[in-house]
């Protein structure tokens, strides 16, 4: 790893995203603090998920770098991304369970992949991070059958698997009533303070972004490019351009309606 | 690890890093130290030399508090560092594992409880079965809600792309049929009788099966996987729930596809059987390609092709029912849409063998 005195997890610079001829974003810089909360936030359709895809290598970018602890990741070869993605975890919007295997077994697998731990070993770990979430008494069951809150808890236990240094979720409360989303968030906090981890959410739920985020970037549909950085709180409060006050305050302001959602349907 | 003093202090020290390895030790660990440590005593920690750590030490504390609580141990944290405490109050001390007792059954139960299994899902298949059947004359009449564009695709699905792989193995088959046939027959001076096995063999019998036979694995397999796959992205649910018939949206057409592609199928795999038997009569034997023609003309009837045909058609519904009905009842799970489309391909197969078994029975008895 870069002996820099304190690098950022993440440094992001420049990029540009674009499925083909269509650019989704353009210009996208900011840089993650190791340990901080960072959100990336925007209205339906923005890009959010797919600025996380670039950053857990699933889609490499038109333009610009993206740096983990100071190594330009696209630049690394595959051998080497696979490396550090093993440090990532990624909780996907439906929680991207394997589908036939127990909750148990998905929690399992990246440790029988990666460590070489004995089958002990890996039982009381699956056992700890089913815990963790809630769910020490469901490992035995198969995904099919667990609620969609359970889907996504047992999906960020298997994000734990491997202690990673950088968490990624893609809209963890979508989905949740508000009693489960606020225990999502406060699980977040404490993974984030117990672990020490950096954690990258995605999403528009706003109740949570303010309670959990300290920092934070804010992509604009209609320019395709982002508009604000900052935590969520202070530009709920700071912020003056008009799309990110509507976004901020439910669209309370009515001011920017027509550039805050696009056409497309990615999110 | 561990040192003793008036109440135990456990000293925890270096890296606690799960991956690679601490985790072996653990058991041993705390079973030492709650050998230890007496009845109902005060265990404090240590964690001067604590090095790196993460879900290791969390499973080690885990572990011992489980350990301690069965001991009436207090456990004193203070000394902890905060972010473990925070991890340590998220975990609930292991509960007793509630497993379901297995019910033990005896063969006998097991054998019913299978047998009324295959019963229910032959009436299942049946009740499909009327169920297209019914779509079918409300599809005639104009009162379906099938789509005209979904029927025209599954045709060219079922069809055309499908042409290549029947021509490749009907013209094989009718090879080997005059092959064997030329070698044996060449014995008795025989030759051109050739070209009656392989016009009999081929239009009574092969060019129905092997067609019926590719199809099952190549479109039946893929109509059990399409319809898995869309029970698990609950799209299923989602026609069901909007109202739209499953039966007119997905199966009709499919049905309707396969069944009247079939027969035309056949046809052509006749044709191009006849073809692969002629290829190989000429090249072996001393016929002319017009004697061969003659001879096979002579040989097979129309009642021959007709017999062939009706036989192609209940091939054709047979497969495509079974592929949809059996992705249909598949789960919801990844390794549920390959057992489907596996389920559905031997289903196809043997049923269509089985069927052409039927078939040469009532044929035979009534003296087609």
């Amino acid at each position: 790893m870069a002996a820099k005195s304190d690098p950022a997890m993440l440094e992001v610079a420049g990029l540009t995203l674009a499925f083909g001829e269509h650019v989704i974003q353009h210009d996208v810089s900011f840089d993650v603090k190791r340990g901080s909360i960072f959100a990336i936030m925007g209205g339906s359709g923005c890009g959010k998920s797919t600025l996380l895809k670039s950053l857990i290598g699933l889609l490499r970018p038109v333009a610009g770098t993206v740096r983990v602890l100071g190594e330009d990741y696209w630049a690394a070869s595959g051998v080497r991304r696979a490396d550090l993605g093993r440090g990532f975890g990624v909780l996907f919007q439906s929680g991207a369970l394997w589908s036939s295997l127990t909750v148990a077994e998905n929690v399992a697998l990246p440790m029988r992949m990666f460590t070489s731990l004995d089958e002990a070993s890996i039982d009381l770990l699956v056992r700890l991070k089913l815990a963790m979430v809630g769910l020490d008494a469901d490992g035995g069951r198969m995904p099919a059958e667990l609620s969609g809150g359970m889907r996504k808890r047992a999906g960020l236990a298997r994000a734990l698997a491997l202690d990673p240094e950088v968490l990624f979720f893609d809209e963890p409360s979508a989905g949740l009533d508000p009693v489960t989303s606020r225990r999502m968030d406060n699980l977040i906090l404490d993974l984030r303070e117990g672990f020490g981890a950096t954690i990258i959410i995605v999403s528009h739920e706003l109740a949570s972004l303010f309670a959990i985020a300290d920092d934070g970037i804010f992509l604009d549909a209609g320019t395709r490019t982002p508009i604000a950085h900052g935590a969520p709180s202070v530009l709920r409060d700071t912020c003056g351009t008009p799309v990110v006050r509507a976004f901020m305050h439910r669209g309370a302001s009515g001011e920017a309606r027509h550039s805050g959602t696009n056409d497309d349907a990615r999110n | 690890m561990r040192r003793e003093e008036s109440h135990s202090v456990v000293a925890i020290s270096g890296d606690w890093i799960a991956r690679n390895g601490c985790v072996d030790t653990i058991d041993a660990a705390v079973t030492q130290i709650m050998a230890q440590a007496a009845e109902g005593t005060e265990i404090a920690f240590d964690v001067a030399a604590l090095g790196r750590w993460d879900s290791g030490l969390i499973a080690m504390l885990w572990q011992l508090r489980t350990a301690a609580a069965g001991k009436r141990a207090v456990l004193q944290t203070a000394a902890l560092p905060a972010a473990a405490l925070r991890l340590l109050a998220l975990l609930q001390d292991c509960p007793p594992q509630t497993t379901v007792p297995a019910v033990l059954t005896g063969l006998s139960t097991r054998l019913g409880q299978r047998a009324l299994a295959t019963w229910t899902e032959l009436l299942a298949v049946c009740a499909l079965l009327g169920d297209s059947i019914l779509h079918a004359f409300g599809a005639m009449r104009g009162g379906s809600r099938m789509q005209g564009g979904d029927l025209v695709d599954c045709l060219r699905d079922a069809g055309g792309s499908a042409l290549p792989i029947v021509a490749i193995v009907n013209f094989l088959v009718g090879g080997i049929l005059a092959f064997v046939g030329a070698v044996q027959l060449r014995r008795f001076g025989a030759d051109v009788f050739v070209a009656n096995l392989v016009g009999i063999a081929l239009v009574r019998e092969m060019a129905a099966v092997m067609t019926a036979i590719v199809m099952a694995g190549r479109t039946g397999g893929a109509y059990a996987a399409h319809i898995a796959t869309m029970q698990g992205n609950e799209e299923i649910d989602a026609l069901r729930a909007t109202g739209i018939p499953v039966q007119d949206y997905l199966i009709l057409p499919r049905v309707l596809a396969l069944t009247a592609t079939m027969p035309l199928l056949y046809l052509y795999g006749c044709a191009i059987g006849l073809l692969g038997g002629m290829t190989v009569a000429i090249g072996m034997l001393a016929i002319t390609p017009t004697a061969y023609f003659e001879q096979t003309r002579a040989a097979v009837s129309a009642s021959q092709f007709v017999f062939g045909f009706s036989k192609s058609i209940a091939f054709g519904a047979l497969v495509a029912l079974a592929g949809c009905h059996i992705g249909l009842r598949a789960g919801r799970s990844a390794s549920d849409v390959g057992n489907s489309a596996t389920r559905a391909v031997v289903v196809g197969i043997v049923g269509v063998i089985a069927l052409d078994a039927v078939f040469a029975i009532c044929a035979n008895a009534l003296d087609f």
